[in-house]
């Protein structure tokens, strides 16, 4: 698992207001695709082959003529998705074992920080690839797999910030007016524990949405004809060798980008989120 | 000190025997008869045959009796038999896993010695242009994936400039050390970015501290000072760091395995996991899980030793 970007000093604002346009504009992209593209993602032409930049095609186009800008825009909406469909089921599970462990604390404690380990001792793919072992492969089976090696992680934060928020004197108070323990975590500590697991997400969101490119262009999770960003890299990959680079590397310069700007938008929420009363 | 070290090595044993156990139960529960691989041809399948297969690889028995049968020969050095190649699982890693070691050591002296210098340089220049540019590009080369990088690298350095071959693992030492140095490049690149980011860091807080002062007023040189006691007190977070890069990078180099055509020992997981060979998809998970703990634990331990400071502490 790649080590998490710590913020490097303070930035400045306008990078942060060009990374958060540059974040509206990718999700745009992702939702109006079929408006926005000129294309059909799909849309074989065999008389234009490996074209360069043109009015016609502005990123050119691939080893089957598709045109490059449109198959990005369009895969925009499965690398996103997947990225987020990944956070979600790693929060779940996270955030589960993180509140219960800081909730119980004791031995409970004790054996979720073991599971936690074992998990972390699985660095990165390997969850995945046990998944896909299991379960065989698909964009569905990805996404679990590698939410299962991003769970420890936010598990761990988690944790750490729950405990203390079950310091706070509110969580007493609730307690004395005789409020069960999982009420009390449902309805009150887990929605304020949200805003500051929400910036960490955001950063995190980077890295799943790197991970899930790496298991596409491994060609464990999305098939053709997705044109989700790892997979149009892995489709792209024959050509770079008779000197065709632009196909492979556009899309991987969408992945770096979005992961940049998550990572900066990311940074400042945190920061902005994580000042408490 | 010895408490400490049987403790560490104690939870990594537990671990390890954890992690068997995952990875048994989940071999054993994928969809498909292992039959079905192990006879391959279906004309061959009679049921004599298919009862002789079964005695054979222990099918007929209760799981745990299986997970004794391999954990057993697996504490022996013995994983099995490979349901593809009808060879020794051991026999088919040995000379994949040179390859990938050879990898990650040279990745790992690329990154350590680029990553620390950056590290070092951005730290002394701090606020300058040096500094912004150091952190900008490594930032950025850590937010692209790394097949990404590779296939840059390929484009230009061997299909533009034809200074190294398109792919292959090379045979011999020299040849090996040449074929792999673009893969490892591509590796390292993208572990700068944390190596110098906590080189720096490290550097920065160590930099104010009293005896730093004090050897700067002796009129120590400035090299000295930053070598002597900067750096050398940053060495704890510096190593950790490079420690945990590394762990990672053992079960990391799939997919420039990938890129670069590279019989490595993960290519060889993609190829088990697609043609079902279960007894090399259980070695080779559980060599990365190994590994890993063997590099985290080694760190840990070594600590004490590189920072003298925190050795009072583990004693206790």
């Amino acid at each position: 698992m790649t080590v998490l970007l710590r913020p490097a000093g303070t930035r400045p604002a306008w990078l942060y207001r060009i990374c958060a346009g540059i974040l509206v504009i990718t999700v745009a992209a992702a939702v109006f695709a079929p408006i926005v593209a000129p294309y059909e993602p799909s849309a074989a032409d065999f008389a234009a082959l490996w074209q360069p930049p043109s009015l016609e095609h502005w990123l050119g186009t691939d080893h089957l003529g598709r045109d490059i800008l449109s198959r990005v825009i369009h895969g925009a909406q499965p690398s996103l998705l997947g990225a987020i469909a990944l956070l979600a089921f790693a929060t779940v599970l996270g955030v589960l074992i993180g509140v219960v462990a800081a909730w119980k604390r004791g031995w409970v404690d004790t054996v979720l920080a073991r599971i936690t380990d074992v998990m972390f001792a699985f660095p990165g793919l390997l969850f995945v690839v046990l998944v896909i072992a299991v379960f065989g492969r698909g964009p569905a089976t990805a996404v679990i797999g590698m939410g299962l090696a991003f769970a420890p992680v936010i598990a761990k934060f988690t944790r750490a910030v729950a405990l203390e928020e079950l310091a706070r004197p509110y969580v007493d108070a609730y307690r004395l007016q005789g409020v069960g323990g999982v009420e009390l975590c449902l309805r009150y500590v887990v929605p304020n524990l949200l805003p500051t697991l929400a910036g960490y997400l955001v950063v995190l969101f980077g890295d799943g949405l790197m991970s899930l490119a790496a298991l596409n262009f491994l060609g464990f999770g999305a098939q053709p004809p997705s044109s989700e960003w790892g997979l149009m890299v892995e489709e792209s990959r024959a050509g770079v060798i008779q000197g065709y680079l632009a196909p492979a590397i556009i899309p991987g310069l969408a992945i770096a980008i979005v992961v940049v700007a998550t990572n900066v938008v990311g940074v400042r929420l945190s920061d902005k989120l994580a000042v408490r009363p | 000190m010895m408490t400490v070290v049987a403790r560490r090595l104690g939870a990594m044993v537990l671990t390890l025997v954890l992690s068997s156990v995952v990875i048994f139960a989940a071999m054993y529960a994928a969809p498909g008869d292992p039959v079905t691989f192990l006879i391959g041809n279906p004309e061959n399948v009679t049921p004599e045959k298919v009862a002789a297969v079964r005695a054979q690889y222990h099918l007929d028995e209760p799981v745990w009796v299986q997970y004794g049968l391999w954990a057993g020969n697996v504490v022996q050095g013995d994983f099995g038999t490979s349901f593809v190649y009808r060879q020794p699982v051991t026999d088919l890693m040995g000379p994949r896993l040179g390859v990938t070691l050879t990898l990650v050591a040279m990745a790992a002296v690329l990154f350590v010695l680029l990553g620390v210098s950056l590290g070092v340089v951005s730290a002394l220049k701090r606020g300058t242009v040096v500094d912004s540019v150091i952190t900008g590009v490594t930032t950025f080369l850590n937010s692209v994936p790394s097949f990404v990088i590779a296939l840059v690298l390929v484009s230009f350095f061997a299909v533009e400039l034809g200074w190294f071959d398109v792919a292959g693992a090379g045979t011999g030492f020299g040849d090996r050390i040449y074929h792999l140095t673009l893969p490892a490049v591509a590796l390292a690149l993208g572990a700068l970015a944390v190596i110098s980011r906590v080189t720096r860091q490290t550097m920065l807080e160590q930099r104010t501290l009293d005896h730093v002062e004090a050897a700067r007023s002796f009129g120590l040189a400035p090299h000295k000072v930053v070598l002597r006691h900067v750096l050398r007190n940053s060495l704890g977070p510096i190593v950790t760091m490079c420690g945990m890069v590394l762990a990672s990078m053992l079960a990391g180099t799939i997919v420039i395995e990938k890129v670069f055509g590279l019989n490595g020992v993960g290519s060889l997981l993609v190829e088990a996991i697609n043609t079902h060979d279960f007894p090399v998809v259980q070695a080779i998970l559980l060599y990365m899980v190994a590994a890993y703990m063997v590099v985290t634990t080694i760190v840990d331990l070594a600590y004490p030793l590189i920072d003298a400071r925190t050795r009072e502490r583990s004693r206790t």
